[in-house]
């Protein structure tokens, strides 16, 4: 059981930090009223590390904002009964005691590190403004503190680093200034608004262990916003669920994940593909999207979505607690009885069955052998230009099998989507060579392979023409290739793929920005069919997608290659995601590979120490494995690619590395149940 | 920043190189001889002979390639050749009546700058009051209102309101700055006014920009006073677009100067301009585009190093 | 529950598109006209104004109470006459030549100096943009350096020296070498606001997918390209009208455009026309006022134009 962290100090006055009710915000738009939060009600204790789950468009960033006051007044309308703060109203509270509190006793931080500090001003110019502002500090006072305030944070150097800007910094130590400016004068509550969606995995665990540790050591409640299940489990103490602007489920985190009484929180949970448990046949999928806010739908907001909708949904259920549960965990569900027995097979049998992934061919259909990208590049020093190489891709080696699915997966900068890149053809390789076929790929060749080997992306905004109907979209590569030579049976052709898609003919005459993200991206997936490939490159199809849509995707890919006997190399950088997509799994660091295994064998016993490391920073959503996890956070960032380690190129951030590490470059070595690694130190 | 500094000066020389190329080509290819509209304004009847000698007593006879060195010799030298018109150097011309021009032009940016700074700023602070729309009235007016129509209205104000016109003359500014001044306002004030309203919406439109980014949002959540937040932290990224228009429409305020100066009767090199090509005075006319086109790109310099300034990501690149 | 395609049950709605991507394109076509008019008022008023403007310089002949070339000494300023009144609208000029008219026939000049100049330095510049940006390479970097040497030249000297080299060539009463002179500068100016759009769409994955479809570079250039550069094209188009009209009034202004007896609202300002303009204000101040209002009226539509296309779009 948690425990919920009370200071002595604090048994006198009440334990209630914040007490928010009937909580409501409205949007005035050129279209109409939105009503962003729709009577909400929370409450949250003293030290206490809350988390708020939802999609986005659910309200959770708008309530945020909202408490902090931090709304445009022009165009947002926030009511509320009471939003008491340590004894203040906020809902009622002048704006200059308003502006005293905020910074001060309350602080928040938010998602886009690059773009949350100003870009003219000194580092420690922005940490000491709050210093300076409300505790009327001296300039020296306050630069001392924020010294303090960066080394607490974790930030190296700290003196040094005062005087230099933002752009100097990386995304990681971005979010650390931010958590010291939100530390600056001792709050009692931080709000974080994703503050890691932004940042790597590894980067990840070190900002919210930071924040964790911050949380605990002085007091601080926490306030975090995300729509990480794995995140809400490791650190949460409770949860408010959010769908479309109100608070369907809470509860502390244990009883939230052992006990979920909401079919959406199901669905949310079952979803995901978790690390921790054996791959199941298919993910959950929650059919629809969230409900348009302008016009939502009366009562429970999410019946059209839901798979036990009724009659009674018709009517808003109210908050009721959920049996066999903690007293704070309630829902709200004409139907939990029903949701707690049910839970696994709420959404399909095949949800809670476990099962490996079908086999694959035995034919060999791609090969790339000392795969080279090299980026030129040119820095001016002075008065000269010095020219660099990027390596994005240094000497990568694998295979494809026909109908095998090859996961690429690794942090930013890892190489993996110039890699994919690189095998398309679609920029010029600089070395090594690409086998489709057993035919060489060079410059001549590679229009006859187009057909061959497809390619989808992953931002579903740009990866479609703006200015051509989807039907467009999709018959424009048949009339290239010739293989519709008619009009109509190019349509015919588009209205099948579609279908296969899961969309509806009718979207050929829609424009893209019409369609949302996931039917755009179903879109992309239909174009990259439609020349009937053997293959298809997924470069990082779900990362942009929200939670619920992910699945439909992943399921979507599955049957499709199950019918069509497709490949693909699946770029991504979440391990469960790859995990449950591929047969085999290629993990990638700087450029080169670091480890490939078997899908559940490198999850289960990872050789690589980068690939424990990623395992490790990767929250599963079990609180109960969570708390008792052992986990090793990698220290640093990582680092520039226009500076790579010599030697091994994880050697600068390894746990286990030894002197030799820094002078061999590690070959991939095959060890025993067909993994390869690249250390030299791997099965010690 | 000094690294910066001598990189952006040594980038210069190839576009200055280019533009002194691009002006001996054009200018080459004039119909209408030179030599005959001058010596027809003589009023003298000429033969072939005398038109073929000169010619070659102002060099034009000699092969292309040749005038191209003496040319480019000479401008190593600062020598810009001869006017064909005048017969006396084309520096000397120029430097006599240039000094009224570069006033000119110092004055206009000036009088912009500062009626620009405070219409723009109010207008975006108060965005969508009255005043809002009163201010972007008046710099839509700048934007289609040529500037010597201002000109003549401006002399025909004064001649309606206070009864005399405006020293029209060429007192110059070391001589008597007073006299200078009342000579000189009004043109700066009638070639300043599209200036203020270009760089006056520029303002604008940035601070607004600048209001919605994240990190004005940081400062909010900080809890400091909103004009902190504005000035400090919107003003300062705000100026940086504003920045660069200031020197991109410097070229604009050159152009505006040819016209004004001729309704404003100022003997600049604005006019000299005019009288160059209707003369078809090739040399100086070539003088003329150098040394106009060389001042603009020396102020782009300028606004680039102020830019770079102000801007530290320019100045320490990660 | 057996497995089978579609995975959508029911009809999806449509969402609103994202606020927070702004693509180098047009945004929807389904807003109506009615709504254009209800959120751009300027803009309405600029495009009723440059429709009329245009209707006056059609029907011209029709139109204008007078001839422009009609003298008529009694009524001129020097002799004292010349006041706006029943017979002279907007006054007479030096000459006794109907003012009004004039402004008539003088709308023929600027808008089709102005826009054919416009047109056609526009147009020029995005072609040169966009293959630049798609060359990319060598090819660019040549383009760019000559586009950076012309753009250090201020707008009215790069149109003096055309007038001053190109020979006069008059066809159908319009001065050809006037049209190029005024075009020209628009050139670079275009072709980097443009090369750098393209630049942008070209680095977009639906090029990359284009590409890996095995399109040929034409069909790449033409048919994914071009479209998506129109939007920025039709709003410098516009403003550049705008700019065009300016010049030729300069120009004329100044001697080296439009000539005697041609009507042009820049000559109506300048030299004998305007030599009593200080006992007959209005022989300056109703020309000025057309040179003002066309201007506005097209600087008004193209800002409209881009607020209504894509709001993000910067220039």
């Amino acid at each position: 059981m948690s425990e919920v962290a009370i200071r002595p100090e604090a048994a006198v006055e009440s334990d209630i930090l914040l007490d928010v009710a009937d909580l409501e915000v409205e949007f005035h738009t050129g279209n109409g009223v939105v009503r962003a939060v729709d009577g909400i009600s929370m409450q949250l204790h003293r030290g206490e590390f809350l988390a708020v789950v939802g999609e986005s468009g659910c309200g959770k960033s708008v309530t945020a904002l909202s408490l902090m006051r931090l709304l445009p007044p022009k165009t947002a309308r926030v009511r509320a009964s009471h939003i008491m703060f340590d004894g203040l109203d906020l809902a009622t509270l002048p704006e200059p005691e308003m502006r005293a509190l905020r910074g001060r006793s309350m602080s928040m931080i938010f998602q886009e590190p690059m773009t949350s500090l100003n870009p003219v001003l000194t580092i420690g110019d922005q940490i000491t403004e709050p210093l300076l502002a409300h505790l009327h500090m001296t300039r020296e006072e306050a630069d001392g503190r924020a010294v303090e305030l960066m080394r607490m944070v974790g930030i190296p150097e700290p003196e040094r680093r005062l005087t230099q800007y933002p752009h100097q910094f990386s995304g990681g130590m971005r979010q650390r200034v931010m958590i010291a400016i939100g530390l600056a004068c001792e709050p009692k509550l931080i709000i974080a608004d994703e503050p890691t969606t932004a940042l790597d995995v590894t980067i990840q665990a070190q900002i919210l262990e930071l924040l964790k540790d911050i949380s605990e050591k002085l007091g601080i409640a926490v306030i975090l916003i995300t729509h990480n299940l794995g995140v809400v489990a490791a650190y949460a103490d409770r949860v408010n669920v959010m769908y479309a602007a109100r608070i369907i489920e809470r509860g502390t985190a244990e009883d939230i994940f052992a006990r979920p009484a909401h079919p959406y929180t199901v669905g949310l949970m079952r979803s995901v593909p978790r690390l921790d448990k054996p791959r199941v046949e298919r993910l959950a999928t929650i059919e629809g999207m969230p409900p348009n806010l302008l016009a939502p739908p009366v009562g429970c907001r999410f019946r059209q979505r839901c798979p036990i909708a009724e009659e009674r949904c018709q009517q808003t259920p109210p908050a009721t607690q959920v049996e066999g549960g903690d007293a704070d965990h309630t829902v709200s569900c004409w139907r939990t009885d029903e949701v707690q027995t049910n839970a696994a097979t709420l959404y399909g049998v095949e949800t809670a069955v476990e099962a490996a992934k079908a086999p694959h061919g035995n034919k060999v259909l791609l090969k790339v052998d000392g795969l080279k990208q090299y980026f030129k590049i040119s820095l001016r020093q002075g008065l000269m230009t010095r020219h660099v190489d990027i390596r994005a891709v240094d000497d990568i080696s694998f295979v494809v099998h026909e109908g095998e699915t090859v996961g690429l997966v690794g942090e930013s900068g890892c190489g993996k989507t110039s890699a994919g890149r690189a095998i398309l053809h679609l920029s010029n390789p600089t070395g090594g060579a690409v086998e489709f076929d057993g035919r060489q790929l060079g410059k001549g060749n590679v229009a006859a392979v187009r057909r061959d080997m497809q390619v989808i992306f992953q931002d579903p905004f740009s990866s479609l023409n703006p200015r051509m109907k989807i039907g467009q979209i999709l018959m424009e590569p048949l009339k290239v290739h010739g293989l519709r030579p008619d009009k109509a049976s190019r349509i015919e052709r588009a209205s099948e793929l579609l279908t296969q898609v899961g969309l509806y003919p009718y979207m050929a005459d829609r424009y893209p920005h019409e369609l949302s993200g996931g039917q755009r991206q179903r879109v992309g997936i239909a174009r990259a069919l439609a020349l009937e490939p053997r293959m298809i490159i997924c470069d990082e199809p779900v990362s942009a997608l929200d939670v619920s849509v992910q699945a439909q995707i992943i399921n979507l890919l599955e049957d499709l290659q199950r019918e069509f006997g497709l490949a693909y190399v699946f770029i991504a950088h979440d391990l469960a995601v790859v995990r449950h997509i591929s047969h085999r799994v290629i993990v990638m660091y700087l450029g080169k590979i670091m480890e490939v295994g078997e899908g559940d064998i490198l999850y289960e016993n990872p050789l690589h120490p980068y690939t424990k490391a990623l395992l490790d920073a990767a929250p599963v959503p079990d609180p109960v494995v969570e708390r008792d996890r052992q986990r090793i956070i990698l220290e640093g960032d990582l680092p520039s690619p226009l500076n790579p380690p010599s030697g091994c190129v994880f050697s600068t951030r390894c746990p286990i590395a030894i002197a030799d590490c820094r002078s061999i470059v590690p070959p991939l070595r095959a060890m025993a149940a067909g993994s390869n690694v690249a250390c030299i130190r791997a099965g010690e | 920043m000094l690294r910066y500094t001598l990189n952006r000066i040594l980038l210069m020389i190839p576009t200055l190189l280019g533009v002194a190329v691009l002006v001996f080509l054009v200018l080459r290819v004039i119909p209408g001889d030179i030599v005959e509209v001058k010596l027809s304004a003589e009023g003298n009847i000429f033969t072939e002979e005398q038109i073929r000698a000169e010619r070659e007593r102002l060099g034009l006879a000699d092969p292309l390639p040749t005038q191209f060195f003496r040319y480019m010799g000479g401008l190593l030298r600062g020598d810009l050749g001869i006017s064909l018109w005048t017969e006396r150097p084309v520096l000397e011309e120029i430097g006599g009546r240039i000094g009224l021009t570069v006033e000119l032009a110092i004055l206009s940016t000036l009088l912009a700058v500062i009626i620009a700074f405070p219409l723009g700023t109010l207008a975006a602070l108060f965005r969508g009051s009255w005043l809002d729309y009163v201010i972007r009235v008046i710099t839509i007016g700048g934007l289609a209102v040529p500037s010597f129509w201002l000109g003549m209205l401006i002399i025909l104000a004064l001649l309606l309101t206070v009864g005399t016109l405006p020293p029209l003359g060429t007192t110059s500014i070391f001589a008597d700055p007073a006299v200078n001044l009342s000579q000189m306002i009004w043109p700066a004030l009638s070639v300043g006014y599209r200036y203020s309203a270009v760089v006056a919406r520029m303002l604008r439109s940035s601070i607004l920009e600048v209001l919605a980014e994240d990190y004005v949002r940081t400062a909010r959540a900080k809890g400091l006073a909103e004009k902190v937040v504005i000035v400090k932290h919107g003003m300062r990224n705000a100026l940086l677009p504003t920045v660069t228009v200031i020197g991109l429409e410097f070229a604009f305020l050159l152009g505006g100067l040819v016209v004004t100066e001729q309704v404003f009767n100022i003997n600049g090199i604005g006019k000299m301009f005019v009288e160059a090509v209707v003369l078809n005075d090739l040399t100086m006319l070539q003088g003329l585009v150098l040394v106009v086109a060389t001042a603009f790109v020396v102020v782009n310099l300028l606004v680039d190093l102020l830019y770079a300034a102000l801007d530290p990501r320019i100045r320490y690149q990660a | 529950m057996s497995v089978e395609a579609p995975v959508v049950t029911q009809i999806p709605a449509i969402d609103e598109p994202s606020e927070d991507r702004a693509l180098p394109g047009i945004r929807p076509h389904r807003r109506s006209f009615l709504d254009f008019v209800r959120q751009q008022p300027l803009g309405t008023i600029g495009f009723v104004i440059v429709v009329v403007m245009f209707v006056a310089a059609i029907f011209a002949d029709y139109v204008a109470p007078y001839a422009p070339e009609e003298v008529d000494f009694m009524a001129s300023p020097a002799l004292g006459g010349g006041q706006p009144s029943a017979e002279h609208l907007l006054g007479a000029d030096a000459f006794g030549r109907d003012i009004l008219s004039r402004l008539i026939f003088g709308a023929r000049t600027a808008l089709s100096v102005g826009f054919i100049s416009a047109f056609l330095g526009c147009s020029l510049g995005a072609v040169i943009g966009t293959i630049s940006a798609f060359a990319g390479g060598k090819v660019d970097i040549i383009i760019q350096r000559f586009i950076d040497i012309m753009l250090s030249f201020p707008i009215i000297v790069l149109a003096i020296i055309v007038i001053a080299v190109m020979p006069k060539h008059v066809v159908l009463g319009i001065d050809i070498n006037l049209i190029v002179a005024i075009s020209i500068p628009f050139i670079p100016k275009v072709a980097r606001v443009i090369r750098s759009a393209a630049l942008t769409i070209v680095t977009l994955p639906y090029i990359d997918a284009a590409r890996a479809a095995g399109y040929t570079s034409n069909r790449i250039v033409f048919r994914h390209i071009l479209p998506n550069v129109v939007a920025p094209y039709l709003i410098m188009l516009t403003a550049y009208i705008g700019q065009a009209i300016l010049l030729e009034a300069s120009l004329s202004f100044l001697g080296l455009g439009v000539v005697e007896p041609t009507p042009s609202w820049g000559l109506m300002l300048s030299g004998v026309n305007a030599d009593y303009y200080l006992i007959a204000p209005w022989t300056i101040i109703f020309p000025g006022l057309a040179i003002s209002l066309a201007v506005f009226a097209f600087n008004m539509s193209g800002d409209s134009l881009r607020d209504w296309l894509d709001p993000k779009l910067k220039l």
